[in-house]
């Protein structure tokens, strides 16, 4: 189940990444259409950031992941890089499941 | 400029390192690791899709999530084409490379010739840097026995909360992040795993008529 879908992600990203290069060359994309491109990766990382904190399947859940996130959260917007806010919602995790 | 395209590479140097680790404690075998930072070569979306196999998502939604997370290397690769070479060989290969860093070192130069030497002084740079610290990650990965004790459950979030961040610079950016995460929580009761996050797309419309508006 992974290879083919490793493959299909390379596949996929390497033709997107193409167009401009190799098909469109030197024209303009339409500003609109570009506003969107740009943006379309925000509201699914908001998603993804929900739906792997608070939730186990399809039920919420308030574990050890939330004030993890929340320490990472706080390092962001200190200006922390990102191996530095990474490695401290794991420290608060693993602190967390040590304690309970 | 070969200053900052190394710099820039040993930064996502320590990206790729925790990508590696992730991707072994999410089930993947060393070689698909590697496999992925070589020839998908996008951090986000290898990162989303590999935190929704670890999660127990279906493969098709993650890899659908994934895909539409990369659709905005579509504008990167416009916006960099006219500095690119002629030769077709040359603008395959440098298709590759288009990439978040090489794309905004090329378009911060001040001439097309300093923008092409930026553009692929930024992408082999990056290239090299991700893949080593993906090999060095899944190894140490590997080596880690119980990654729950080490609150590698929360590393994935976070690793998004620190993705998302730079991107909410405007009023729409914001909106779009607030409509995707309620979009989320709507649907996560009811819709299979790896769908809420597909469905958060919609938010992009609701956000990016507003875009146009000064």
């Amino acid at each position: 189940m992974t290879w083919p879908a490793i493959l299909a992600l390379a596949a996929g990203v390497y033709a997107m990444k193409a167009i401009g290069p190799v098909v469109v060359r030197r024209r303009e994309l339409p500003e609109r259409w570009r506003a969107m491109t740009g943006l379309v990766a925000v509201p699914m990382l908001a998603a993804l950031i929900v739906v792997q904190t608070v939730t186990d399947g399809p039920r919420f859940v308030a574990d050890a992941r939330l004030p993890a996130v929340a320490v990472a959260a706080v390092a962001v917007w200190r200006g922390a890089p990102f191996a530095v806010t990474v490695a401290l919602a794991a420290a608060t995790s693993a602190l967390l499941h040590a304690l309970v | 400029m070969l200053t900052r395209a190394l710099a820039i590479g040993l930064a996502t140097g320590a990206y790729g390192l925790s990508f590696g680790a992730l991707a072994v404690a999410a089930g993947l075998s060393l070689a698909q690791a590697v496999a992925m930072s070589a020839f998908v070569f996008t951090g986000a979306t290898q990162l989303s899709v590999v935190g929704a196999l670890a999660a127990g998502g279906a493969a098709a939604p993650a890899v659908a999530s994934g895909l539409v997370l990369a659709s905005r290397h579509v504008a990167y690769g416009v916006a960099v084409a006219p500095v690119l070479p002629g030769t077709l060989r040359a603008r395959l290969l440098a298709a590759h490379l288009v990439i978040d860093e090489s794309t905004a070192m090329a378009r911060a130069q001040p001439d097309p010739r300093r923008a092409r030497v930026a553009f692929w002084a930024t992408g082999a740079s990056v290239f090299a840097f991700w893949n080593a610290a993906t090999i060095a990650g899944a190894l140490i990965g590997s080596a880690i026995a119980d990654p729950a004790a080490l609150g590698l459950d929360a590393v994935f979030p976070a690793a998004f909360v620190a993705l998302l961040s730079p991107r909410l610079a405007t009023g729409p950016a914001r909106r779009a992040a607030l409509a995707g995460a309620a979009i989320a929580v709507a649907l996560v009761p009811v819709a299979p795993a790896g769908v809420p996050v597909l469905a958060a797309i919609a938010a992009t419309l609701v956000a990016a008529p507003a875009a146009r508006r000064p």
